[in-house]
């Protein structure tokens, strides 16, 4: 990439560790997980589970962005324009239309939620018809363009767990081809009785907060969640004199192409697009200071993602720590959620703590830092990775 | 124990989607998974529901199925000795 | 200095069929308020193990892959992008069944896997072999020209020389109701075509359609792919605006268009936004494709290969006009397509004989 790659001029969240960009940083400083069982819509799990759920109901979310009911924001898509209403206050974007701006949004559950609650009913009544074109998954993003008057270039990706990093690489690419200045780039998604029942099914959800990384790992917690960066060009950046949070350097995206849902034991598409994401930047492994793992805590993920930094940072592996003991794994969200804390630890120099380890994997040489460090920080590599093979990496430097 | 092992075939095929194969093709002692029928992890969840389903076993270590599951005639064996239903 | 992007290699599993040059001489004008895709044998292509799981728009997805790879001769293609409005539906729908009927109980995690938007994709690297690039877009009708527009990107920067692009969406028969109570989709009872259209709703179907875009022309190509846009919301008033800036874009002038194909799918509403564009292309000749086709949010993929037919073979299948008179023309070289579904999602392509 030539320059200092895609400037990030704004940024916005909203997980189950805070409200705001603040509210998560305090959080990750207190070293407090965010994990609870679930109340916001019952289940037979709640008892077995814990979630990173937000304690906000859909009216709630619906009252604080100001919308009028009776709309069709299904709760991906009210997470989705809390997050992106911050990120442009964030990046101090009055209008939207002043530049050649997008949005590049994800999701993988989409408008499920509604569609579980009521689509049983939609073939003998009408009540609740209007949710019927809130199911597809692009629905939220055609929702959050609505929300904050964007009229362009406005699409959405789905890669399963990996989607927010790959709309986050897409808008950088589209601001280097110099298709856009501006573009707003992350992921949102509810939790679904859907989703946790998929999770069950595949007997790979944690009865206890997770362990990434522990040898007695027992699988992931589910959470939900937005977040989303602005993304503004160089040129934009000179001539509005605008303040950069970090900058987008690197990113890399590569299939596993070993099975539905497991990774391979070698991690080759983890190792891929780490390579890939490095020489994007121009960087070589011993640069990078930081890695916001993927770090689900399934023993599958964190052994194949472990062996796969040992492969691309051979005795080196720096220090490292998977964030989602704080909010659970929020899917599609996951990869923008962590770029969001790969950014505030290169702003505080901070490396956050990898909550509830507690003994090495007996397989890997590999232990996570557990308590929140304070170092200066140049490069983070921020890894997200999904179902369906589909792994990508992204690196943010400092500013 | 044979209408048993003749109605896990039937299951078997069912909730697996063996398209081809009848209960004929499978032998009691063939290997389930790898080799012989050429199951994985993922057939081995759908086993696991099977079983809680029409017998009432609960297993809830993915791991332990991999003994349970290794032919039509182990499988027999754990369901007649477990079964709740 | 950016590539020029080729359509090298096309596969389709569609309402008419498999692709082939028979396709548009062969079709039938659907009728019907939904129809399934006519399937080829799936037999030799994937193996048994691997198929008893699979879905119609994986099966389908696999089919029209191989085919179009095989034209191109391309083994392993250096990306996969692909786009789908709905996804997996059928899976998606069959776990969301057994989730009510259950009480979240019994539940097998097949479905749920296989749920998930990026699944076609994900086997067909999987059954491939490609570890590159992999991403699936799924917005509504753009989810195929968002995928269009990364293929472009990746290879106009020389990202790739060879990148597999494709659409799939399949008919899910609870999702499909669902439209249908809604009134996207027409009552079972019509049958109308989309030029006899009177009643609400339009018909809908199902399809893959797979491109093998390639940064180099070859024997096989079929065309040039030189440019698209994509904007998510539009009034009928600002079509002009929107493709003038766009002809501008790319230093054409209306008058260069020898042909454009329109979206037309039988909605009144829809209609007025094709219709506008007419009027800004008088010297092109409007073709359609959703009489064929049918509606599905990557229909358009369609679309895209009916302009490829005509850019390759130099003729327009009589099938294909909207109008019933037209000025005799010898020559197709450069070709616009416009598409949106109910006034959103708005996606230009222009493409050019080579």
């Amino acid at each position: 990439m030539t320059g200092r790659g895609v400037a990030v001029t704004g940024i916005g969240i909203i997980s189950s560790i805070g409200n705001t960009v603040e509210e998560n940083l305090q959080t990750i400083l207190a070293g407090k997980h965010g994990l609870s069982r679930i109340a916001n819509f019952p289940t037979r799990l709640q008892e077995y589970i814990w979630v990173g759920e937000i304690k906000h109901s859909n009216e709630a979310l619906s009252d604080s962005l100001g919308l009028t009911s009776p709309h069709a924001f299904t709760r991906t898509a009210l997470l989705g324009a809390c997050a992106v209403r911050q990120a442009l206050e964030s990046a101090n974007v009055q209008d939207v239309c002043d530049l050649r701006t997008g949005l590049i949004s994800s999701t993988s559950v989409g408008g499920m939620d509604y569609t579980e609650r009521y689509g049983m009913t939609y073939l003998t009544s009408s009540e609740w018809h209007r949710y019927i074109p809130s199911h597809p998954a692009g629905d939220s993003t055609h929702k959050i363009a609505q929300y904050i008057g964007i009229k362009g270039l406005v699409t959405t990706v789905s890669t399963a767990c990996s989607s927010a990093a790959n709309a986050i690489m897409m808008g950088a690419r589209l601001i280097r081809s110099g298709r856009l200045d501006r573009v707003i780039v992350g992921g949102t998604d509810g939790l679904s009785k859907f989703t946790v029942n998929g999770f069950h099914a595949l007997m790979i959800l944690a009865d206890a907060p997770c362990q990434p990384f522990d040898m007695h790992r027992k699988g992931l917690n589910l959470g939900e969640g937005a977040a989303y960066l602005v993304l503004e060009s160089e040129e934009i950046v000179q001539r509005e004199g605008k303040g950069v949070l970090a900058y987008l350097t690197g990113y890399g995206n590569a299939n596993d192409a070993f099975h539905q849902t497991a990774s391979s034991e070698n991690g080759e598409g983890a190792f891929l697009a780490m390579e890939k994401a490095l020489a994007v930047a121009q960087l070589t492994p011993h640069a990078i200071d930081y890695v916001n793992a993927h770090g689900t805590a399934t023993p599958n993920n964190d052994l194949s993602e472990g062996r796969a930094m040992q492969r691309i940072f051979k005795n080196t592996v720096p220090p490292f720590s998977s964030t989602k003991p704080f909010t659970g794994h929020t899917l599609a969200a996951a990869g923008a959620i962590e770029a969001v804390y790969s950014i505030l630890a290169l702003q505080q120099g901070i490396i956050p703590a990898n909550l509830h380890f507690d003994t090495p994997m007996e397989e890997l040489d590999l232990i996570p830092e557990t308590e929140t460090q304070h170092q200066s920080l140049s490069h983070v590599l921020s890894n997200s990775f999904g179902f369906g093979g589909n792994c990508s990496s992204l690196i943010f430097s400092k500013a | 124990m044979t209408a048993l092992k003749e109605e896990l075939k039937r299951q078997i095929i069912e909730v697996l989607n063996l398209e081809d194969i009848t209960p004929a093709d499978i032998q009691d002692e063939e290997v389930l998974f790898g080799e012989g029928l050429g199951l994985d992890s993922i057939d081995a969840l759908e086993l696991i529901v099977l079983m809680d389903k029409t017998y009432g076993i609960k297993l809830s270590d993915p791991k332990k199925g991999r003994d349970i599951f290794q032919s039509v005639e182990t499988m027999a064996a754990y369901i007649s000795e477990n079964r709740t239903k | 200095m950016k590539r020029s992007v080729f359509i090298n290699g096309i596969g389709a599993v569609t309402a008419q069929g498999v692709w082939r040059p028979e396709i548009f001489s062969d079709a039938q004008v659907i009728a019907d308020a939904i129809t399934p895709a006519d399937q080829p044998s799936y037999k030799g292509l994937i193996s048994p193990g691997v198929i008893r799981r699979m879905s119609r728009g994986m099966k389908m997805g696999i089919y029209a892959a191989k085919q179009a790879l095989e034209e191109a001769s391309v083994t392993i293609p250096d990306a996969i992008v692909t786009g789908t409005g709905l996804g997996c539906s059928e899976d998606s729908d069959k776990f969301l069944r057994s989730l009510w009927e259950n009480e979240e109980q019994f539940l097998t995690p097949t479905s749920f896997i296989q749920s998930t938007h990026n699944t076609v994709a994900a086997q067909i690297a999987l059954q491939l072999q490609c570890k590159g690039y992999n991403v699936t877009y799924v917005n509504g009708a753009i989810s195929f020209e968002s995928a269009l527009l990364d293929t472009l990107m990746l290879l106009q920067m020389g990202e790739g020389d060879n990148v597999l692009l494709g659409g799939v969406d399949e008919v899910a028969e609870q999702t499909y109701s669902y439209l249908q109570a809604g009134g996207y989709i027409k009552a079972g009872s019509i049958h109308e075509t989309v030029k006899t259209s009177v009643s609400p709703g339009v018909n809908y179907a199902e399809g893959a359609h797979f491109f093998s875009m390639g940064g180099h022309k070859i024997a096989s190509s079929y065309g040039e792919v030189v440019d698209v846009v994509l904007q998510n919301d539009l009034e009928p008033s600002e079509v002009s605006s929107f493709l003038q800036s766009f002809i501008a874009t790319n230093d054409l002038r209306p008058d260069d268009m020898d042909a454009v194909i329109l979206g037309y799918n039988g909605d009144e509403q829809d209609d007025l936004f094709y219709s506008a564009i007419q009027l800004e292309l008088p010297a092109a000749t409007s073709l359609y494709y959703k009489h064929l086709s049918g509606q599905f949010d990557s229909c358009s993929a369609f679309g895209l290969a009916a302009a490829a037919f005509v850019m390759k073979y130099q003729t327009v299948p009589p099938v294909l006009y909207w109008n019933e008179k037209n000025y005799p023309k010898t020559t197709w070289r450069n070709i616009l397509l416009y598409n949106q579904y109910q006034g959103k999602d708005h996606a230009l392509v222009f493409v050019r004989a080579c």
